[in-house]
C-alpha cells in the first residue's frame, strides 16, 4: 500500500487510519528548540464526519487512501436507495440516504455529482456548487416587493425546502448555492 | 475556467507587503547599531562547509563539490556557530553575524528552510551573563519590557505540574492525556526527551512570554546540545532559549569547551539519527581542532530573526516577513 511520509503532509491529503478513509484537512508543523519535529494534524472522517486531532513525529508515515473521484448521475431513487450511474462506464452505484446526506436537496433525475469512491466502493456524493431547480409550492408573492431581505418558504421539486426572497413565484426557476443551501436568482434555463 | 495569465504566474511576487520589507530593515539596522554600541565585530563566515553541526533533530543540506577524485560533499550550515568559535579560539572578543542558514524539512508557519539567523557570542561570559545580554538585546528590539528568566523546572511545575529532572515517562503521558493532548504513537518508551519536548510544546511553550518575554534556563543535561553540564542533582545544561508570546525566539549556551565531551555527544547523536533512520554526520571537524587548541570561556546566541520582525509586527506566519518563502524561492 503506498504510503505518505510526514515530509509530504499537507492539507487535501487521504489517508487510511485504522480502515477508515481520512482527509487532512488540517496539518501544522512544530519544533521545539532542538527537539523532534512534530506534525500536528486535524483529520476528518470520510465515512463518519467526525474530526480526528493526532500529532506525528518527523519520520512517521501514513497510508494512502485508495480514494478515486468519478463524475456520475442520479437515476433514481428506490426506497431508501439513491441509484447512480458512472457516466464513463455506466456502471450503477447504490448509495443510502446517510451517504447522499444533503445532496439529495439539490438533486433530479440527470444531475451530474461528484462521486467518491473508497476501494472502489461509494463513500459520497457532491452536488455542483450551483443548480437550477423549479419552486413545486410557495404562498403567493408579495405585490411590488422585490426586496431580497424579505424571505418566505418555498418547496423544491426536490421535496426539498428553503428559504427565498418573498418575490418568487411558484412554478418559477431559481438558482442556488449547494455549498451554502442559499438562493442566488431567478432562472431561466 | 482558464486561469488568468496574472493569475497564474504571480508566484513571482514577494509574500511580504512593502511595510514589512521596510520594517526588515529598520530592525536589521538596529539589530547591528545594538551590537555596535557594544563593541561588537560583524563577522561574516563561510555558509558552505565542510563541518557540520551533528544534531539528532537537525537535518542539513549537503551540496557535492568538485569531480572525480577530489569530489566530497559539503554542508550548508544549519547555523554559523562552528565557524564564530573558531574565531573565538584565535583570538575573538566580542563578534556578531547576520547569516543565512539551512535546515531540511523544516516549513511551517514559523519555519521557512532557509532562514536568517543572528548569532553573537562574547569571551568571559557565563551563563548569567548571556542570559543578560539577551534580555537587553530583546528590550531594545521589541520594547516590551525587561526579560524574567524561569528555570525549565519552574516553567514545567508552573504549566504541567511536573517536574522535569524526576518525571518517568508515565507521568510525562498521563499529563499529557489529562490535557487531551495526543501524542505520536511512535514515540518510544525509553526517549524520555522526546516526551519532555512534547510536554514542553503543548503545555509550556504556549505561556511562555505572554505578559513580558522570558528567558527558560538549565534544561535538563541530556538536553545540552552544545551547552556545558553544571553538575547537580539535577545536573543541568547551561542553556537558554528566548521565548515572545508563546514563539521561541532565541537559543543560547554557556559554551561547551572540552573536546572529549564534544567527541562523545557527536557519537551518541549519530547513533540516535541512525536508529531515526537518518544519515550519519562527519564527527571530526575543525571546531573540535580549535576546542583541542583552547577555546576560552564564552556564552553564546542564536536568534531567529525572521521571527523577530513577526513579533515587531503580529504577522502571523514566517511568510508574512519573507520576500519569497522557500515556495516561491
Amino acid at each position: 500500500m503506498p504510503s505518505y511520509s510526514t515530509s509530504e503532509f499537507k492539507k487535501g491529503l487521504k489517508v487510511q487510519i485504522e480502515g477508515d478513509p481520512y482527509l487532512m484537512i488540517e496539518c501544522n508543523f512544530v519544533k521545539p528548540g532542538k527537539g523532534n519535529a512534530l506534525y500536528k494534524c486535524k483529520l476528518r472522517n470520510l465515512l463518519r464526519n467526525t474530526v480526528l486531532e493526532r500529532t506525528y513525529k518527523g519520520g512517521d508515515s501514513l497510508d494512502a487512501a485508495d480514494i478515486t473521484e468519478i463524475a456520475a448521475q442520479y437515476l433514481y431513487r428506490q426506497g431508501d436507495m439513491f441509484v447512480f450511474m458512472d457516466n464513463a462506464s455506466y456502471e450503477q452505484y447504490e448509495l443510502t440516504a446517510a451517504q447522499v446526506d444533503d445532496a439529495w436537496k439539490y438533486i433530479k433525475e440527470g444531475t451530474v455529482c461528484n462521486m467518491m469512491l473508497f476501494n472502489n466502493n461509494p463513500i459520497s456524493v457532491t452536488p455542483p456548487n450551483h443548480v437550477i431547480l423549479k419552486i413545486e409550492y410557495c404562498e403567493p408573492a408579495v405585490r411590488g416587493n422585490t426586496a431580497t431581505n424579505l424571505t418566505k418558504p418555498v418547496k423544491l421539486e426536490t421535496g426539498a425546502e428553503m428559504l427565498c426572497p418573498a418575490f418568487v413565484e411558484m412554478g418559477e426557476l431559481i438558482k442556488i448555492d449547494t455549498r451554502t443551501g442559499e438562493y442566488i436568482e431567478r432562472a431561466k434555463e | 475556467m482558464p486561469r488568468e495569465p496574472e493569475e497564474a504566474r504571480g508566484d513571482f511576487r514577494p509574500t511580504a507587503d512593502w511595510p514589512l520589507l521596510r520594517l526588515r530593515a529598520e530592525l536589521l539596522k538596529k539589530l547591528r547599531r545594538f551590537f555596535d554600541e557594544r563593541g561588537f565585530l560583524e563577522v561574516e563566515t563561510p555558509i558552505l562547509s565542510a563541518d557540520v553541526v551533528i544534531d539528532r533533530h537537525l537535518d542539513p543540506f549537503a551540496v557535492e563539490v568538485g569531480d572525480g577524485g577530489s569530489r566530497r560533499t559539503m554542508w550548508l550550515q544549519t547555523s554559523p556557530e562552528f565557524a564564530m568559535k573558531r574565531l573565538l579560539a584565535a583570538g575573538a572578543e566580542a563578534i556578531y553575524q547576520v547569516a543565512h542558514v539551512f535546515r531540511s524539512g523544516e516549513q511551517g508557519r514559523l519555519h521557512n528552510p532557509e532562514f536568517t539567523m543572528a548569532e553573537w557570542y562574547r569571551r568571559g561570559d557565563d551563563l548569567q551573563a548571556g542570559m543578560q545580554l539577551l534580555g537587553e538585546l530583546a528590550e531594545a528590539l521589541l520594547g516590551l519590557g525587561p526579560a524574567e528568566p524561569i528555570s525549565y523546572q519552574q516553567a514545567f511545575e508552573l504549566y504541567a505540574g511536573i517536574d522535569p529532572h524526576a518525571a518517568d515517562i508515565a507521568a510525562l503521558a498521563e499529563v499529557l492525556a489529562r490535557h487531551g493532548r495526543s501524542a505520536p504513537e511512535s514515540l518510544g518508551p525509553a526517549d524520555r526527551d522526546s516526551w519532555l519536548e512534547l510536554v514542553l510544546v503543548e503545555l509550556v511553550e504556549p505561556e511562555l512570554g505572554q505578559s513580558r518575554p522570558q528567558i527558560l534556563y538549565d534544561y535538563p543535561a541530556s538536553q545540552a546540545a552544545l551547552a556545558q553540564v553544571r553538575p547537580g542533582p539535577p545536573a543541568v545544561a547551561e542553556r537558554f532559549e528566548l521565548y515572545v508570546r508563546g514563539i521561541e525566539l532565541a537559543n543560547g549556551y554557556h559554551e561547551l569547551l572540552d573536546p572529549a565531551v564534544l567527541r562523545e555527544r557527536n557519537r551518541t547523536n549519530n547513533q540516535l539519527r541512525l536508529a531515526d533512520g537518518k544519515p550519519t554526520l562527519p564527527e571530526e571537524s575543525r571546531l573540535l581542532a580549535a576546542m583541542d587548541a583552547g577555546l576560552p570561556e564564552s556564552s553564546g546566541v542564536a536568534l531567529g530573526f525572521d521571527r523577530l520582525v513577526m513579533l515587531s509586527s503580529r504577522a502571523n506566519e514566517i511568510a508574512d516577513v519573507l520576500p519569497f518563502p522557500f515556495d516561491r524561492a
